[in-house]
C-alpha cells in the first residue's frame, strides 16, 4: 500500500467545477515542479539501470551471462592460452583470453540478469543513461566502451541503518570463545591447552 | 476638416487595439495555461519568462505552405479566415471603454456589437462546409447546431441589460449601471458569459473543434497564416465578449478615480473577464453535444427568461 492520498468521495455542496477552478488556481501560484532535463541533472537512486559496466580483468568466460540473457544481446568470443609451467616440472595451465565481448543496447531489456549471475563481479551497474544514437548499429558497445562505464558505477550503498552485521564484521566483533577448561591428559605433565578455536590454521 | 482627422484617429486606435489586445490575450493565456498545467515548454522561447513564444509561433504560421484541398470549395475556402476575424473588428468599433473613448457611439450600440459578432461564425461554418473533409463537415454541423442553440441565451441575457437600464446604447448602459446591478443581473451575467464562450467555441465548449475526436473540426485542411487567423479571431472574439461583459455587467468604466481613468477600469475588467475565460478553459472538461445541448436549452434559456421577468417587474416597480 502507497502512501498516496486516495481519492476521497466528493464533498456534497461542493461541485466539482468549483474543485477544478481551485485547483488550477493553486497550480497557477505554486511554482511548477517539472524535471528540467538537459539543462538540470536527474538525481538517480543508487541502483538505477542505466548502462551496463564490464571489469575486464575479473572476466573468466565463463559464459553464463551470454546463456541466461533472455534476449540474448550479448556476444562473447575468447581464446584459450597455454601459460608455461611456473616452476620446472610443473603442470602447464591454460587461461581464457577474452576477445570479444559485446551488448547490444538495441536490444537489451535491462533486465539485470547478467549482472546478478556473474559469478565473478566482472558485469555491473551504471547510472548513465546518455547514450542514445543516432544510428541503431552504434548501440552495440564492444568491451573498451563497456570497460569505460565502469568509472561511472557508484560505490554499493552501505547497509541499511539497523541492518543486521555483514557476515564477515559480525564473525570478526564476535568475542572469542571462552576457553574450556581443558583436563589434563592423564599421566600428561605439562598441562599444555588446546589452541583455540578461531586460531587453528 | 477636423471631422475627418477625429475618425482616422479614431479608426487607427480602433485598428490599434484590434491588432494588440487579441495577442494580448494570447499571450496570457500561453503563460497562465503553462502555470496551471506545471509545463515549461512555452518559458523557453526568448530570454525572460518566454516572452518570444507568440512571436515565434507568428513566424511558424508564416513559414508553413498554404494548402488549399483540390476538391475544396476554392473562394469559400480561402474566404473564411477574414470571414471569421474582421466582424470583431467591426464590433470593436461600437465598444466604448469610457464615454468618449470609443470608435463610433452607436445609438444601438448593443445590437450592432452582437450582430456583428455573430457574423464571426459564419466563417466556422464556411470553413466546415468548403473544406471538401469530412471532419471538417462534422465539426462544421456541429458548430451551427451550436451557435443556433446559444444565439438566444447571449440575445436574452444581453436585453436584460437594456431593459434595466432603458437604452440600447452602450455607453447609456454603461452610465445607467449601479453596483447593486451585480446582484440584480447575476444570472444575465451568468448566462452571458457562459452563451458567450460557446459562441466562441472555446472549451468546454469546443464539441465543434473537438481536437481529439474529430482531428480539428471545421479547421482540419488549414494550414499556415489563414489557420492563424481562425485562432486569432477566437482571441479577438475573447476580447469582445470580455469588453462586453465588462460594459454590461461589471459597470465598464466605474471605479475610484473614474473621471480619468474610467478606460484603465474597463480594461482592467475585460483583462479579468478574459483571464476567466481561459482560467475555465484549463479547468473544465468539455462538454458532451448532448449535455452541451441540454445546457443551453435546460438551463441557461429558462434562467435568461426569468431572469428577463425579473428585470421588467423591477423596472417597473422602480418607476
Amino acid at each position: 500500500m502507497s502512501d498516496r492520498p486516495q481519492p476521497k468521495p466528493g464533498k456534497p455542496g461542493l461541485p466539482g467545477l468549483i474543485k477544478g477552478l481551485a485547483v488550477t488556481a493553486k497550480n497557477l501560484t505554486t511554482p511548477s515542479h517539472t524535471a528540467e532535463y538537459p539543462d538540470v541533472e536527474p538525481s538517480l537512486p543508487p541502483r538505477s539501470r542505466g548502462v551496463i559496466a564490464l571489469v575486464q580483468e575479473n572476466c573468466t568466460v565463463c559464459m553464463l551471462c551470454a546463456r541466461e540473457c533472455p534476449d540474448w544481446c550479448i556476444y562473447i568470443d575468447s581464446h584459450k592460452e597455454t601459460l608455461p609451467a611456473a616452476t620446472e616440472g610443473g603442470r602447464e595451465r591454460q587461461r581464457n583470453v577474452l576477445d570479444r565481448f559485446d551488448i547490444d543496447f538495441s536490444l537489451c531489456m535491462y533486465c539485470g540478469i547478467c549482472v546478478e549471475v556473474c559469478p565473478f563481479d566482472a558485469l555491473e551497474w551504471s547510472p548513465e543513461f546518455e547514450y542514445a544514437e543516432l544510428d541503431i548499429k552504434d548501440l552495440l558497445h564492444d568491451k573498451e566502451r563497456l570497460s569505460q562505464w565502469f568509472a561511472t558505477v557508484p560505490p554499493p550503498p552501505g547497509p541499511e541503518a539497523g541492518a543486521a552485521e555483514p557476515k564477515e564484521v559480525a564473525a570478526a566483533l564476535r568475542p572469542a570463545r571462552p576457553r574450556r577448561p581443558v583436563r589434563p591428559p592423564a599421566g600428561g605433565a605439562d598441562g599444555g591447552a588446546a589452541p583455540p578455536p578461531g586460531e587453528q590454521a | 476638416m477636423a471631422d475627418a482627422l477625429e475618425v482616422v484617429v479614431r479608426v487607427v486606435a480602433v485598428l490599434a487595439a484590434f491588432l494588440t489586445l487579441p495577442l494580448l490575450v494570447g499571450q496570457t493565456e500561453h503563460k497562465v495555461m503553462a502555470h496551471m498545467q506545471g509545463r515549461l515548454g512555452p518559458m523557453y522561447a526568448g530570454g525572460f519568462h518566454g516572452w518570444a513564444q507568440l512571436v515565434a509561433d507568428g513566424v511558424k504560421f508564416m513559414q508553413k505552405e498554404d494548402v488549399t484541398p483540390a476538391a475544396a470549395d476554392r473562394r469559400v475556402f480561402r474566404l473564411a479566415p477574414a470571414v471569421a476575424l474582421v466582424p470583431y473588428l467591426v464590433a470593436m468599433v461600437a465598444i466604448p471603454l469610457a464615454p468618449g473613448v470609443v470608435g463610433a457611439e452607436l445609438d444601438a450600440g448593443l445590437l450592432f456589437v452582437l450582430a456583428a459578432s455573430a457574423v464571426g461564425v459564419l466563417g466556422t461554418l464556411m470553413a466546415g462546409w468548403s473544406s471538401a473533409n469530412k471532419y471538417a463537415l462534422l465539426g462544421g454541423l456541429r458548430a451551427a447546431a451550436q451557435l443556433l442553440s446559444y444565439e438566444l441565451p447571449i440575445v436574452l441575457a444581453a436585453s436584460s441589460v437594456a431593459m434595466a437600464a432603458g437604452t440600447l446604447s452602450l455607453v447609456g448602459i454603461g452610465e445607467a449601471w449601479r453596483p447593486w446591478w451585480l446582484v440584480w443581473q447575476a444570472p444575465a451575467l451568468l448566462c452571458f458569459l457562459v452563451a458567450g464562450v460557446a459562441e466562441l467555441q472555446r472549451p468546454p465548449f469546443d464539441m465543434p473543434v473537438a481536437d481529439s475526436e474529430i482531428v480539428f473540426g471545421p479547421y482540419t485542411e488549414y494550414t499556415g497564416l489563414r489557420f492563424a487567423f481562425f485562432l486569432l479571431s477566437e482571441y479577438a472574439g475573447i476580447v469582445v465578449l470580455s469588453a462586453l461583459t465588462a460594459v454590461l455587467f461589471l459597470g465598464g468604466w466605474h471605479g475610484p478615480f473614474s473621471d480619468a481613468l474610467g478606460w484603465l477600469w474597463t480594461l482592467l475588467k475585460t483583462g479579468a473577464v478574459a483571464v476567466l475565460v481561459i482560467w475555465v478553459r484549463v479547468a473544465w472538461p468539455r462538454l458532451r453535444e448532448d449535455q452541451l445541448q441540454a445546457l443551453a436549452w435546460k438551463v441557461l434559456v429558462p434562467l435568461a427568461l426569468a431572469q428577463l421577468a425579473l428585470t421588467g417587474l423591477v423596472v417597473v416597480m422602480i418607476s
